[in-house]
């Protein structure tokens, strides 16, 4: 497990910052995709990425790397964006998001674009294959320290195969498996308290017999130390509910559900009008939410 | 004539009856002991599907998954992201017909090394009735890119198309049948995978003549047909052809060229199947009549495979008449 320093947690806020503002203008320049889920991973994939995984962005099939599994491949904007900050392809390459001829799918595609572990979209079929990975590596390796991390969504956790990899997993005691949800409480058509009541939550993967952590989805060390937890957690596998705000680090998009599927420029228009979506976005990310001012940059 | 190469008391009206599932069972343990990548993947179905003998033998490379066949695709396209070669077997039913989307997401569109073995497919399942008998599934999969599509005629074959699936570097689709069926081939028989064979080939001394299509545990019957068709004085071949995806075509072609008409035959809907498939590509480079027999867009119910056979017009006396009805 790392330790981070507060030098480390500042690199890593600004680095996620720095990803949030790719991730809305490539957004902006597809057209299409969703802003929310990506926007509320940030900081996750920030901290995976640039301190707890071992990986290699110019070897990505290096087969001793961790795994990371995009279950919920919709919010892809943000592995896209956090693979190219952290040196898998050039970043220009972002701005290609969802067009003719990119490597950068609208949902992600394992051949077309290196550093991608699987292709994903169609909900709830993430977690079993990271299952399936962790399985295949205690056949093999049943000593590794190679670690499989599944991201997926909270709206996600409706669909049944959810259930069946959580009950697989419970059954081999899978140390190796550590699943984080994104629990923005959000999903397309509502609030998912509104659209399918998941609470109880820490008490249905207790009952999957998961060892479970609960974690301010922002607070990138006490993700960190989540994360430390979970990887020494040797009998059972680990989930953290990472609760997250929807949209963070847009105040103005913040918590409504509606930033779900839209891309700033279509987003609902009672706040910022469309035109100044992501010209607004971009200077509260610029500006650290007003904290900065911007001729200091 | 019949093809040298087949079994001998099957010509003589009196074959050998295994179920094709059997077949599965001893190539996957061979496939095993020739490739420790292989491992194999059950949802609560081990014995029916013939999967227990590989399980026994290899304990640590068997997962038991319970029911859940949607998880055991995906579970499986991780394991092959890992390089193994997993085997998934259940019902045809169930897997692929409940699972479909997995299949199509997480092992054809990742192009994963996963073998899908759907058992108890076609109406031949017999009294377990409709739910039960996977008669869309060739369909299903044949839709998908990156799949093959195999359908074997009998224990031989299922055995071969099992070693053969392992050795292929892609997702891979086989499915078998329940019931004792005729042995058709032996275990020296050859077998290649994309490619069709002459089974019997027909008397060129008679006038008229119709070529027999045919894929799976059929086969038999299509060959009695055929043998009925000459004594009645029709020229009658028989084409086999256990790979759907990728068809065949050379063969195909060349074996319709030598045909005024073709039948096929098929235990799956009339759409969408073999029938479907040799249709659609004969269609543009030799239009052919071509009569497909397969159940006529109904589902199955409870009864003996015979019975059933009979009563959806797969059985000889209905190739015969279909065969006299085009033979040109």
């Amino acid at each position: 497990m790392h330790y981070l320093t507060s030098v480390d947690v500042t690199r890593l806020e600004l680095q996620a910052n720095e990803i949030r503002q790719s991730i809305i203008e490539m957004l902006y320049e597809a057209k299409s995709g969703h802003t929310a889920g990506p926007l509320d991973m940030a900081d996750i994939f920030t901290l995976l990425y640039f301190e707890v995984l071992q990986h290699d962005p110019k070897n990505p099939n290096w087969e001793d790397r961790d795994r990371v599994i995009l279950s919920n491949g919709h919010i892809c904007p943000v592995l896209y964006a956090t693979l190219a900050h952290a040196g898998y392809f050039p970043t220009e390459e972002l701005m290609t998001l969802r067009k003719f001829g990119s490597r950068l799918q609208g949902h992600p595609h394992r051949e077309a674009l290196p550093g991608i572990e699987t292709s994903s979209g169609p909900l709830g079929s993430g977690l079993s294959q990271a299952v399936g990975m962790a399985l295949a590596e205690r056949i093999d390796n049943p000593y590794s320290s190679k670690y499989f991390y599944c991201l997926t969504g909270d709206g996600e956790l409706d669909e049944g195969q959810i259930w069946e990899a959580l009950l697989l997993a419970g059954k081999e005691r899978l140390h190796n498996l550590i699943m984080i949800v994104d629990r923005n409480g959000i999903q397309i058509d509502g609030d998912t308290k509104d659209v399918m009541p998941l609470e109880p939550l820490r008490e249905k993967f207790e009952s999957f017999n998961f060892d479970v952590q609960e974690v301010d989805g922002h607070n990138i060390r006490a993700v960190n130390d989540a994360i430390g937890k979970a990887q020494a957690v040797y009998n059972q596998p680990s989930v953290i509910i990472a609760h997250t705000i929807a949209s963070k680090g847009v105040d103005v998009f913040e918590r409504d559900f509606r930033w779900h599927g839209n891309p700033p420029g279509k987003g609902p228009e009672d706040r910022v009008p469309r035109s100044e979506q992501a010209k607004v976005a971009l200077e509260k990310l610029r500006t650290l939410a007003g904290h900065i001012s911007r001729d200091n940059m | 004539m019949f093809a040298l190469h087949l079994e001998s008391k099957m010509q003589t009206g009196n074959p050998d009856q295994v179920p094709s599932r059997n077949g599965y069972g001893d190539g996957l343990v061979e496939a095993g002991k020739r490739d420790e990548r292989v491992v194999a993947l059950a949802a609560d179905l081990t014995e029916s599907t013939r999967t227990l003998p590989f399980a026994e033998a290899f304990p640590k490379r068997f997962i038991q998954v319970g029911i859940s066949e949607q998880n055991m695709a995906s579970v499986a396209s991780g394991m092959a992201a890992m390089g193994k070669i997993p085997f998934i077997a259940s019902y045809a039913m169930f897997s692929p017909g409940r699972n479909w989307e997995q299949i199509r997401t997480t092992v054809a569109y990742n192009n994963s090394n996963v073998k899908v073995i759907g058992a108890h497919a076609g109406i031949s399942v017999g009294p377990d009735g409709a739910t039960h008998q996977a008669i869309e599934d060739i369909a299903l999969m044949r839709v998908i890119p990156n799949m093959i599509v195999i359908a074997p005629a009998d224990v031989h074959e299922a055995r071969k198309a099992t070693l053969v699936a392992a050795k292929h570097e892609g997702p891979v689709y086989i499915r078998v049948g329940r019931s004792d069926t005729p042995v058709v081939t032996t275990a020296e028989s050859p077998f290649i995978l994309g490619v069709a064979q002459w089974f019997y080939r027909k008397n060129e001394s008679l006038p008229t003549s119709v070529g027999i299509v045919v894929t799976g545990t059929l086969v038999y019957n299509a060959l009695m047909a055929a043998v009925e068709l000459e004594a009645a004085g029709i020229g009658a071949s028989v084409l086999h052809m256990p790979t759907i995806k990728p068809l065949d075509t050379a063969n195909l072609e060349a074996f319709a060229a030598q045909h005024g008409a073709l039948v096929t035959v098929e235990e799956h809907q009339r759409v969408g199947g073999l029938g479907g498939a040799v249709a659609e590509h004969l269609s543009l480079v030799r239009p052919t009549r071509i009569a497909r027999l397969g159940i006529d867009d109904q589902f199955g119910q409870s009864g003996e495979p015979n019975e059933l056979l009979t009563h959806y017009g797969l059985d000889v006396k209905a190739i015969i008449a279909a065969g006299k009805s085009v033979a040109m």
